[in-house]
């Protein structure tokens, strides 16, 4: 059937506009942060270095949101789960290089541990001292969730709202079970006071830069990983699966094991995009899986726009830095603001920046076209016959 | 050890006083001796004089005072005197405070209970008889025979015998035959006391006395854990009637429309703040009818969340129908604005609203402990289901709201506006989210954030109960709230909340459209 569809190309005009902007940046700050000396009005600071960081982290988030939501139909409220999954795997492994330097002073058990009388490391802790089984968990447990998860509600056609409301329960299940001392994760408090990554002090200016460029390229990597899952044959089931999914079924392919990868993928993107946040930002604690916190993320991928993957990250990115400059100016508008935003792209930008931008200038072709969602009629009142 | 010394003293003294009871006992209550007080405290508490309550009473208050000179004693009855054996008004010079140590006070404890006993007032003769089943004190056998013989009231009755039985229990002396049948009242008795009393008879010498504690210890067990179960029971119906009205406004506006309306919590929230606007209010000009403040809120809430959904529905949501999924995004904002707007004009902090006296204090109930304002708010939100239930089902907006959202063109072409519609049905669940949240106002923080706390519970019910089922929002909230309570008692708070949303979780699986799925065509979209 590839036949009379020419494939499009791997990266297009927007993808390389976006890979060349990241390339740019990645080029630029450590530039201006290590080289234009600290005196110049040229020099990037240290903590801005760190705030585009966790901006990129956000992006690859909305980004892996995008796959599902775009692509896939899978409106998750709780891909903030995922990331904290990813983030509190990586906020392990700093937990356990602090080794010795705690306030008290034990090698083996992160503070909180020694403060809540544990005698020895829970077993879940075990191995998080060696970076690449830390790596592998970064991975593995949001892509466990996902699988089991996704499996289960795919397997029984769970869509739509319902879809959204589980996994919202999911994050939220989660976020109630962090906040658990007994949880042996830190409790209300996380994880946090790191000193160490890789060998590096984590908070050193090259660590920065590095944990930056680390950022950067893991949003290049997911960029191009998720846009060849969507132009190849499997897109386009996916997208088929998006738009008519029983009569994909019906046309002899399985929805669930589609819909599935894609979830599982997705989530270990937002794992990774977790696992990079948390050093830069220093902390991981419960309030990551609050519900809010992926309804969020689903707005910047509604700001940018969904379905083309550049947008999400796009959205994600400008976004957050309203956010920094409307928090630093007027704290009060912030919600106002974030309210309106969400009200205002819904009603007057239902294809977000980047899908309206190519719908005006782009090509045709290029459109990501996306239905509008079937119309749900009658949820209706029966209860007369009820 | 010191009852003991009480006892001793006061059989030591019984004998002495009973020559000239009144006239020995005053004389020594004005003496300086604390010892000679507490002997005239129990004189006097065994005199039978008529004016025994008054004088012991002021001297536990320190109301009491003595005239060194002769003797003499008198109460300070607010701001003059009377004499304390006539109770004749009197004045007097040269006065001081009858003194009261610990020993004193035990004894007059101990006196007003005997005194207690023959009140008129059957409330405060059965506290006497509850005050002595706690004491256990051998001595007040023969004033809890007399009060038996002499008492009416059945349930000052059965307060006295069960009395009798715990001091004929704890009396080493007493018969086995009157032991059994002191079991038997005890186990009767069935609470946590009784149980404690019998487990105390498991070193008991005789054989027939254990094996009926015994048997006495497994009823009582069973009973309590029954009641145990029931009281369980009794806080999952009170939260699942919470559950019930934070989620009924959402069965509107989502199960019926099918707007996921992230803002519900929000109405719920204004409600909350118009119940402390109006309570306000009334304090401030209306003081006489603060009691009634609460019932003025509930149309009140109901009016104020009502328009402004009435408005959101006008303004954002008409533009959005049949795109649910951005819906849900556009009320979330709004919900953001809502909580922004209403912090900034009432603060972060919590409001007071306080609950009016038929809401405050608890009743027992075969061993059940209800308190007022959870009843009241089980029977509120029934009330509020079968209004609403009402509303669909029997009256002309009802059916045309049901025509409106079943076939949305064809009720258009029958004549019914369906814009008017919408915006009123959305304004109708709305404002059952700012009724909720009346009652809400009694049990929660009154704060911004107030909604928060409830939308996904609220989703979460909806969705459990089947989407556009009202019956099966009542069941979910109801099965959900006492599951919840009945696993809380094994696994904590949290872990029960945590398996709720894992059941639920899997249960979406099993029946993708909740408990009451819709069946037909309508269903598949």
């Amino acid at each position: 059937m590839g036949a009379t569809l020419p494939r499009p190309a791997l990266v297009d005009l927007k993808g390389r506009i976006f890979l060349g902007a990241l390339a740019a940046i990645c080029l630029a700050v450590p530039l201006l942060n290590l080289v234009v000396p600290e005196g110049s009005g040229l020099h990037l600071p240290t903590y801005l270095v760190s705030l585009f960081g966790k901006y990129l982290a956000f992006a690859l988030l909305a980004l892996s949101l995008d796959l599902v939501w775009g692509y896939c139909g899978i409106l998750s409220l709780g891909h903030g789960a995922f990331f904290g999954l990813g983030g509190y795997a990586m906020g392990m492994y700093l937990m356990r290089q602090i080794g010795p330097r705690g306030v008290y002073g034990n090698p083996v058990l992160p503070d909180f541990m020694v403060f809540l009388n544990y005698t020895e490391l829970p077993w879940y802790w075990l191995g998080f001292d060696r970076f690449p089984f830390a790596a592998l968990m970064v991975l593995a447990v949001p892509g466990l969730l996902a699988f089991v998860f996704g499996w289960l509600a795919f397997r029984s056609r769970v869509t739509g709202v319902y879809l959204s409301i589980i996994t919202q329960a999911m994050t939220f299940a989660l976020m109630l079970a962090f906040f658990r001392n007994d949880m042996g994760l830190g409790g209300n408090n996380g994880l946090t006071d790191f000193k160490d990554i890789l060998g590096f002090p984590v908070q050193a200016q090259g660590v920065r830069v590095a944990l930056f460029l680390a950022t950067a390229a893991a949003l290049a990597i997911g960029y191009l990983i998720a846009r060849f899952m969507t132009v190849s044959a499997y897109g386009k089931v996916l997208i088929a699966v998006r738009d008519a999914e029983p009569r994909t079924r019906f046309l002899g392919y399985r929805p669930e094991a589609y819909k599935t990868l894609a979830f599982v993928v997705s989530a270990m993107m937002a794992g990774v995009a977790g696992a990079l946040y948390v050093p830069q930002v220093g902390i991981i604690n419960p309030s990551e899986f609050a519900p809010t916190n992926s309804i969020e993320a689903v707005i910047w991928v509604a700001v940018g726009g969904r379905g083309t993957l550049v947008g999400a990250a796009l959205g994600a990115i400008l976004v957050n830095y309203a956010k920094t400059l409307l928090t630093g100016a007027l704290p009060d508008a912030w919600l106002f603001a974030l309210g309106a935003l969400f009200v205002l792209v819904t009603l007057f930008l239902p294809k977000g920046i980047v899908g309206t931008a190519i719908e005006r200038f782009g090509s045709r072709r290029a459109a990501a076209r996306l239905p509008p969602e079937p119309e749900i009629p009658g949820k209706l009142a029966e209860e007369g016959r009820g | 050890m010191i009852r003991l010394l009480t006892l001793l003293l006061c059989l030591l003294a019984g004998p002495a006083l009973a020559q000239a009871p009144g006239d020995a006992a005053y004389a020594r209550l004005a003496s300086d001796s604390y010892a000679e007080i507490e002997a005239g405290i129990v004189g006097l508490g065994a005199s039978g004089d008529p004016r025994a309550g008054a004088v012991i009473g002021a001297l536990a208050d320190g109301r009491l005072l003595s005239r060194p000179a002769d003797r003499a004693l008198f109460i300070r009855d607010g701001s003059g005197l009377v004499e304390a054996r006539t109770g004749a008004p009197a004045s007097a010079e040269g006065l001081k405070p009858v003194r009261a140590n610990n020993k004193v006070r035990r004894a007059i404890e101990a006196a007003m209970g005997g005194l207690n006993l023959t009140s008129p007032d059957p409330g405060k003769r059965r506290e006497a008889a509850d005050a002595m089943f706690k004491a256990r004190d051998a001595g007040a056998l023969p004033a809890l025979d007399a009060a038996l013989a002499k008492e009416a009231d059945a349930s000052v009755r059965r307060a006295l015998t069960e009395a009798r039985a715990a001091v004929i229990l704890a009396r080493p002396g007493a018969a086995e035959p009157e032991r059994l049948a002191a079991i038997q009242t005890i186990a009767g008795r069935g609470d946590g006391d009784a149980l404690g009393l019998l487990r105390a008879l498991s070193a008991d010498p005789s054989e027939a006395v254990r094996a009926a504690a015994d048997r006495g210890v497994r009823t009582v067990e069973t009973r309590l854990a029954l009641i145990g179960a029931a009281q369980n029971v009794w806080y999952g119906i009170s939260l699942g009637s919470v559950l019930l009205l934070a989620a009924i406004g959402l069965a509107i506006t989502f199960g019926v429309m099918g707007i996921i309306n992230m803002a519900h919590g929000e109405m719920v929230m204004l409600g909350a703040y118009t119940t402390f606007l109006v309570q306000g209010a009334i304090r401030a000009h209306a003081p006489a009818l603060s009691e009634w403040s609460l019932a003025a809120s509930i149309p009140a809430a109901f009016l104020v969340a009502g328009a402004v959904g009435v408005l959101i529905e006008r303004s954002v949501i008409r533009h959005l129908y049949g795109r649910p999924l951005e819906t849900l995004l556009a009320t979330f904002g709004i919900s953001l604005v809502l909580q922004q707007g209403v912090r900034s004009i009432f603060g972060p902090t919590n409001r007071e609203v306080s609950a009016p006296a038929f809401m405050t204090g608890a009743f027992d109930l075969f061993g059940l402990s209800i308190t007022w304002g959870r009843l009241w708010i089980v029977v509120f939100s029934f009330g509020v289901f079968l209004g609403l239930l009402f509303v669909l089902r029997r009256t002309s907006f009802g059916l045309k709201t049901r025509a409106v959202t079943q076939n949305r063109r064809m009720a258009a072409a029958m004549g019914i506006r369906t814009p008017l519609v919408d915006a009123l049905t959305f304004g109708l669940g709305s404002g059952i989210a700012g009724i909720a949240g009346v009652a809400l106002s009694q049990i929660d923080n009154v704060s911004p954030n107030l909604g928060q706390g409830y939308i996904i519970d609220s989703f979460l019910v909806v969705v459990f109960g089947g989407v556009g089922n009202l019956w099966g929002t009542l069941v979910a909230a109801l099965t959900l709230g006492v599951a919840n309570k009945l696993f809380e008692p094994y696994l904590g708070a949290v872990l029960a909340k945590i398996a709720l949303l894992v059941f639920i979780i899997l249960f979406i699986q099993k029946r993708p459209r909740g408990l009451f799925a819709l069946k037909g065509r309508a269903v598949e979209s």
